[in-house]
């Protein structure tokens, strides 16, 4: 049940949007497609909604075949980066959309609306033209809109991409509230790995039309299947001939047993953390290595900008690969 | 976003203005209002004349007659080519954009003429087998709808267009996925969207119709009482010395148009500060 892609192809011309792509996405549960802009993330997201058409392979939704289904018969709830709001109705009158168009008696309707107007903050709101809303409170009504068809799957096309930092972060934990809540089965479009990492039950890494790895946030995180999935969950540096995440090395400023040695040479401060690079003294590292510690750490060590240190992983850190 | 430069107004600022209000004056307002004053001359007069002359009479309905038609043919056709152009990528496209702008830019009499050989019933090219089934074109008030449609043709369509570039597909996409199918879609989204846009293509449309001479000449035969519209009887009314009732013809003419615009940018909203 759920959501089952089956062997989907797609071709703009000769690029390569998506190759054979076979996916499960269990009901009831938040499930991020992550990847960089332009690796297909999307493109699979509107074929599942049927707004795009693949040119093989299978969609199938809560058991019945969709993939010949045109988009407004798949009961599917669809939320835009850039909100597609009707700009000529009023919130109420968007979010009542689907149900009209469904025919629904007029007091469901209105009901319905006041009900998800509540979920989604907005009762204030309801004879408000949606030019005259925040881009944060769009996003929630275009929400809104796409719940009130009760949709057997919700997507949502970078949902947050076009607002700011702090609204973003609200609207991401409202979401994820939110489906706590509703509990529909909901797929997201991303390529914020932060934003994918707090939000989702599960992840999809999409790269270059294929799928990197699938699995839970933790999984992605400590045990990425490839390069890729590791230095697009987070930042990496490269010691010895391994990758590991710069929060992961251990720094001293006394000799010891150390996979590299060399001079601090940028010291930038960033809030509760200090971003060190480390300028190495042997040529078995071609760039300098990044260095992560705390503002609390720092001062325990003694750390100066300058100063010669000794880099090794931290004890119990698997360096990943390769 | 404001489209308007704000700065200190200096000597120059006056001088442009009164450049372009100079030339706005000598060209249009000028030569217009002195057909308003040759009008009304005498009174009401000329205006008196003109209206019991059952020609002009007969001319003024036949050119609304013939207007509104051309007006509703272009407004359906007008609305779907748009839509064609925008929303779909086919093959030929290119070249009918281009050929959408040839009515403007061919000389009505041209269309005139090309219509003549086309729709004539005697030497036509479809004319005769239409004349057979009873439709008469050439020469009728159906040929002079197809030459006033075929002059206004680009007008809605050019409003059209950019309007649906601009809206994009966001909201139409977002229809279907609650539901709507591609007429609810287009009633309710599309067509609310652009209602503007064809409005204005509509007045601009019917204003081009009302006026239209030269391909309605050709096409006419213009023959009072029968397919003599406003605009060709202006002439022969001219040239006829009845200068009062040509002018006041005119004026009719002229005030119907106005009317149509004054009417529009009275209706229409002010463009909204936050267009998105």
């Amino acid at each position: 049940m759920g959501i089952e892609i089956r062997g989907i192809n797609k071709f703009f011309g000769d690029f390569v949007a998506l190759e054979d792509i076979n996916l499960s996405i269990p009901s009831g549960q938040l499930t991020a497609l992550l990847g960089p802009s332009g690796g297909g993330k999307s493109t699979l997201l509107r074929i599942i909604a049927g707004l795009e058409s693949s040119d093989s392979g299978t969609v199938e939704i809560e058991g019945v075949d969709t993939t010949n289904v045109p988009a407004q018969k798949r009961n599917v709830g669809f939320v835009f980066q850039h909100y597609a709001a009707f700009k000529h109705m009023t919130v109420a009158k968007n979010i009542a959309f689907g149900l009209e168009i469904r025919k629904r008696p007029k007091q469901e309707v209105k009901d319905r609306v006041q009900e998800l107007l509540k979920l989604v903050h907005l009762e204030q709101w309801s004879d408000r033209l949606p030019s005259q809303l925040s881009g944060g409170q769009r996003q929630r009504m275009a929400l809104a809109r796409a719940l009130a068809i009760e949709p057997s799957v919700l997507l949502l096309d970078e949902p947050f991409g076009a607002l700011d930092a702090k609204v973003r972060k609200e609207l991401r934990d409202w979401l994820r509230r939110l489906h706590d809540e509703v509990h529909v089965t909901t797929v997201f479009v991303t390529h914020d790995q932060e934003e994918a990492l707090e939000v989702s039950d599960s992840l999809v890494v999409i790269n270059e039309g294929r799928i990197e790895q699938i699995g839970s946030p933790d999984d992605l995180y400590d045990r990425p299947a490839s390069d890729f999935v590791l230095s697009f969950l987070g930042p990496v540096t490269r010691l010895g001939d391994h990758l590991i995440r710069p929060h992961d090395i251990e720094i001293s400023r006394y000799e010891q047993a150390a996979t590299a040695t060399g001079k601090i040479s940028r010291w930038t401060r960033v809030g509760f953390e200090i971003r060190l690079e480390v300028t190495p003294d042997d040529t078995l590292h071609p760039d300098p290595i990044q260095v992560v510690v705390t503002r609390a750490e720092a001062t325990a060590l003694g750390l100066h900008d300058g100063d010669q240190v000794w880099l090794r992983p931290q004890a119990g850190v698997e360096p990943v690969r390769g | 976003m404001p489209s308007r430069i704000r700065q200190p107004k200096t000597a120059g600022t006056y001088v442009r203005r009164g450049l372009v209000i100079t030339y706005l004056f000598l060209l249009v307002a000028w030569p217009v209002s002195l057909v308003v004053k040759h009008t009304f001359d005498g009174g009401l007069d000329n205006l008196q004349t003109a209206l019991s002359d059952p020609d002009v009479v007969f001319a003024l309905q036949l050119t609304v007659y013939v207007a509104v038609w051309a007006v509703v043919i272009n407004t359906v056709f007008g609305v779907g080519v748009s839509l064609l152009l925008v929303r779909y990528n086919f093959p030929g496209r290119g070249i009918l954009s281009a050929l959408i702008d040839l009515p403007l830019s061919v000389s009505p009499i041209v269309v005139g003429l090309a219509l003549l050989l086309t729709y004539g019933s005697t030497n036509g090219l479809l004319g005769p087998s239409l004349k057979d089934a009873g439709i008469q074109v050439a020469f009728a008030p159906l040929g002079i709808i197809l030459a006033t449609a075929f002059v206004s043709l680009p007008l809605v369509i050019r409003e059209l267009v950019p309007v649906l570039h601009e809206i994009g597909t966001d909201q139409e996409q977002a229809a279907r996925s609650l539901g709507a199918g591609p007429w609810q879609t287009f009633r309710r989204i599309t067509l609310p969207s652009v209602k503007w846009a064809l409005v204005y293509g509509v007045v601009l449309s019917l204003a081009r119709s009302l006026g239209e001479f030269g391909a309605v000449k050709i096409m006419s035969g213009n023959i009072a009482g029968q397919t003599q519209t406003a605009t060709l009887s202006v002439e022969e009314k001219y040239q006829d010395f009845q200068q009062g009732t040509a002018y006041a013809t005119s004026f009719l003419l002229a005030l119907i148009a106005v009317a149509a615009l004054v009417v529009v940018s009275v209706l229409r909203p002010k463009e909204s500060p936050d267009g998105d």
